[in-house]
């Protein structure tokens, strides 16, 4: 693995500097007394026995030092530690009762949003089941009541609230950019569709906002896997066909419940039977487990199915005609969302194998693999703290850097957030490695019309 | 409304070949039936690029480069977003509006098919088009829209203040608001959302954000008295005017009423209100416990609920009929004044009351077949496609749209043919 191109003394220099809008002018405009009362109303009104029996069953043991990849990228650095970020967060405001300074706010907000990517893998290591990424995701909610979240995440919540989508897509620019697809992809299936506002299709087909905004080739793939498997499917061409939510990484609830019903109203608007999105995995959080609960439907009111779930599903049942297998060896990233918070694991492999020739095993793997630290909104938190990202990620890299030793030529990472990630860390370990979506692969190798 | 007692409530059954049109056209898309029944229609792949659409076997007289969002008016015009030489517009039986646009979608009908109003963009510059008039007034976002009840004004949320990527603190000084007819309201919010327009058009309610914590109620640039840490899309009173809007206190939601509680019951969800038409009923599709789902009727939910979902709430216009859809796990029902029906389908459909109150009926869906289910009773037709029923003025007769073995079917039966 090669050394860093920058200096250490560069680095340090830029960790440093660090300048965020959102954070200084919020931190500018704070109180003790403010904070009290917010931190108070949230920990009162907000929080419940969850929290309180966290706080009262940890004992401090430390097991869950060693799952986190900031602290075993920072030489085992108690700071870096899942409970010592609760020390330095939550359990310092209810030490405090609340009482804490505008510049201890600054820290908190720096933790619980820059060193933290709630990716629960602490939590399959905790003697007691601890989920600290509850309590950080506490700790988030309490920054943005008082105001205080990094500007680039800030900006797309913001954009999730104007438009329900992350990346202010216009209200025409969204069909627009599927029609520009469908026409691109009649070059080589003559009679393909992107089947807009399809009332009754068996499936609703969900995107993020990047794919129409910089990968719509992504749109054209999946377009042509469902031409060629046959599926009766659906985009809206409305608002709802966003599944992402970084408003449920900046504790913004309201906004979250928002937009997750937008997305499932849309699916029932149009009367799909499940709702298939694509390779991301904060959205399947956001979809599966944590935007539908804050509306009060315990389940998704429609069915929803990852990506990997549904390449599964079509390769299992031959719909997906392969001419040739991925040649070059794979090496399988087990995204957090889908694999600890879906249990994706063994589908992943199936599709993994389906695919490809070679897949190397990169260890730990499945609901143990080390987070790719761009999840949970930390990426999303934008270049300020980019090199803070990969420097605290060494040990996914080393990681990485063990699968290739055994033949991995490719990453294969079902994820957005972990896709651009893992691109990052490559880049800054000189990895040498290439990363793709398991539709990159599918639509590589499928049969395609002459 | 539309005139449904001109309709052919005698004809019992008419024909139109459907499948012949595969042999003529590259692809044929899925296919509408016009209101009355009379008309099936379908946008055709005629070449590359080329599109057409047609209507009981015969094509517009002129082809598209792109065709979408087929869509019958409730007065039966047949309407189609299409685009030729990079503009579009909107073309209402195959002939084009005479204002092209950048680009145009959501396609709105007033309830008589009067009116029909779309978004549109031109040079990166928004405004609704009624009846193939654009707004005067344009904005450089625009991103909920509204048309009256009577399809004589439209609405829309607007961006009024520019700010630039980034700009979080900008943004949070509010940059939004809504237009009336392109008459955007003084005061700007930091988000606009879902607006309802009164039957008079001189009143424009929307849900606002004043800022990222506080949420409230705005009718023509005027925010409620009070504001709540959420609230979700307002509705009009149909004869006095008032606003009701679901609101959030305290963890749970209620109802208010022009920014008073209104309902004294809290719950874990309220949304979709609804009144009937004389305004003396107010349903909502409600959660009276966290995971369960059901409707409440002026504040009192029903006795009955369900798990997974409760949607496409239906209040007859005196109110005394009310109907919704449920979801239990995968399979769907019908309940009507909070009695749920016995048959279960793969997918249901918005309920439709019949004039006199005596019926609902609904399009389901059961293994990819298609068929109505009328109080309760299965018609024991299995179709390729349905639409949904129409009940006969007199409630006596219903018209049933079906697609089966390639032909389009048009039935008029009497409602007791399947009720028995």
């Amino acid at each position: 693995m090669a050394e860093p191109a920058v200096t250490q003394d560069q680095e340090k220099e830029e960790e440093q500097k660090v300048v965020d809008d959102g954070i200084d002018v919020g931190i500018s405009r704070l109180t003790t007394d403010k904070i009290e009362t917010v931190i108070n109303q949230v920990l009162k009104t907000e929080t419940g026995a969850r929290l309180k029996t966290y706080v009262n069953t940890c004992i401090h043991c430390g097991l869950c030092s060693e799952a986190c990849h900031y602290y075993m990228s920072h030489d085992k650095d108690p700071k870096w530690s899942p409970v010592g970020k609760v020390k330095q967060t939550i359990w310092e405001m209810i030490r405090k009762k609340g009482r804490l300074a505008p510049e201890e706010i600054r820290r908190v907000v720096e933790i619980a949003h820059t060193e933290c990517n709630l990716c629960r893998r602490c939590l399959q290591f905790c003697p007691f089941g601890i989920d600290i990424a509850y309590l950080i995701s506490m700790a988030r909610r309490i920054c943005h009541k008082l105001g205080v979240t990094p500007k680039y995440i800030q900006d797309t919540a913001h954009s999730h609230s104007v438009s329900m989508n992350q990346m202010w897509v216009k209200g025409d620019e969204w069909p627009d950019t599927l029609q520009w697809q469908e026409e691109e992809a009649r070059g080589e299936f003559p009679t393909l569709r992107i089947p807009l506002e399809k009332e009754g299709a068996d499936i609703m087909y969900s995107v993020i906002a990047p794919e129409p905004k910089f990968q719509a080739q992504l749109i054209y793939q999946a377009a042509a896997i469902m031409e060629t498997a046959g599926v009766n499917w659906t985009m809206p061409a409305d608002k709802g066909w966003d599944n992402s939510d970084m408003a449920m990484f900046t504790g913004d609830n309201e906004i979250m419940g928002r937009i997750k019903r937008s997305h499932f109203e849309t699916a029932v608007r149009l009367r799909v039977k499940r709702i298939v999105m694509g390779e991301c995995g904060h959205a399947f959080r956001s979809v599966y487990d944590t935007g539908n609960r804050w509306l009060g439907w315990s389940h998704p009111p429609i069915p929803i199915v990852h990506a990997i779930d549904f390449y599964y599903e079509l390769l299992k049942e031959n719909r997906i005609p392969i001419k040739e297998k991925f040649k070059e060896p794979v090496t399988l990233h087990d995204p957090c969302n889908v694999i600890r918070g879906g249990g994706l694991m063994e589908k992943s492999r199936y599709v993994a194998h389906a695919l490809c020739d070679t897949v190397v095993e990169m260890h730990p793997n499945r609901e143990y693999n080390y987070c790719c630290c761009a999840g949970g909104g930390v990426i999303n938190c934008g270049p300020p703290y980019k090199l803070k990202r990969v420097k605290s990620n060494k040990v996914k890299a080393e990681q990485l850097m063990e699968a290739r030793t055994r033949g991995a030529k490719v990453i294969i990472s079902p994820c957005h957030n972990c896709h651009s990630g893992l691109k990052d860390i490559k880049n800054y370990y000189d990895l040498h490695m290439d990363i793709k979506f398991f539709g990159d692969i599918i639509y590589q190798i499928m049969e395609k019309p002459e | 409304m539309v005139d449904q007692s001109k309709w052919d409530w005698e004809t019992r059954e008419k024909e139109v070949p459907f499948d012949p049109w595969k042999e003529n056209f590259n692809w044929v898309e899925e296919p509408y039936a016009s209101p009355d029944g009379e008309q099936v229609a379908a946008v055709v792949n005629i070449d590359e690029g080329e599109f057409n659409v047609c209507v009981n076997g015969e094509t517009w007289e002129s082809p598209f480069e792109k065709i979408w969002y087929l869509r019958y008016a409730p007065d039966g015009r047949l309407t189609a977003l299409v685009s030729d030489m990079a503009e579009w517009t909107v073309a209402v039986d195959g002939v084009p509006w005479e204002n092209k646009f950048g680009y145009v979608w959501n396609t709105l009908f007033s309830p008589d098919g009067k009116h029909i109003a779309v978004a549109a963009q031109a040079d990166g510059q928004y405004c609704m088009v009624l009846d193939d008039t654009p707004w005067e007034t344009t904005f450089q976002n625009m991103t909920y829209f509204a048309m009256s009840p009577d399809g004589s004004k439209t609405a829309a949320v607007v961006q009024v203040t520019d700010f630039g990527e980034g700009e979080v603190h900008k943004f949070q000084e509010g940059c939004f608001t809504a237009a009336l007819d392109g008459n955007a309201w003084d005061t700007k919010f930091v988000n606009v959302w879902n607006m309802a327009v009164s039957p008079d058009g001189t009143k424009l309610a929307a849900e606002v954000r004043l800022n990222l914590y506080e949420y409230s109620i705005a009718v023509n640039g005027q925010v409620w008295d009070k504001s709540f840490p959420c609230v979700w899309e307002p509705v009009i009173h149909p004869i006095d005017g008032s606003v009701v809007a679901p609101v959030r206190t305290a963890g749970k939601w209620t109802l208010a009423k022009d920014g008073e509680f209104l309902w004294d019951a809290r719950f874990p969800q309220v949304w979709h209100q609804q009144f009937s038409a004389d305004g003396k009923i107010l349903a909502a599709i409600v959660s009276p416990k966290y995971g369960r789902w059901t409707v409440a009727v002026d504040g009192r939910p029903w006795g009955v609920t369900f798990g997974t979902l409760v949607s496409d709430l239906v209040v007859s216009p005196d109110g005394s009929t009310i109907a919704a859809l449920t979801k239990e796990g995968e399979t769907w029902k019908v309940v009507v004044n909070g009695a749920a029906w016995k048959d279960t389908f793969d997918m249901a459909w918005r309920p439709v009351i019949s004039p006199d109150n005596r019926y609902v009926g609904a399009k389901v869906e059961r293994q990819g077949k298609y068929t109505v289910v009328v109080n309760d009773r299965v018609w024991q037709k299995e179709c390729d496609a349905a639409w949904d029923p129409v009940f006969s003025p007199d409630g006596e007769k219903v018209l049933l749209r079906t697609l089966e073995n390639g032909r389009y079917l048009r039935r008029v039966l009497p409602v007791t043919e399947i009720t028995g």
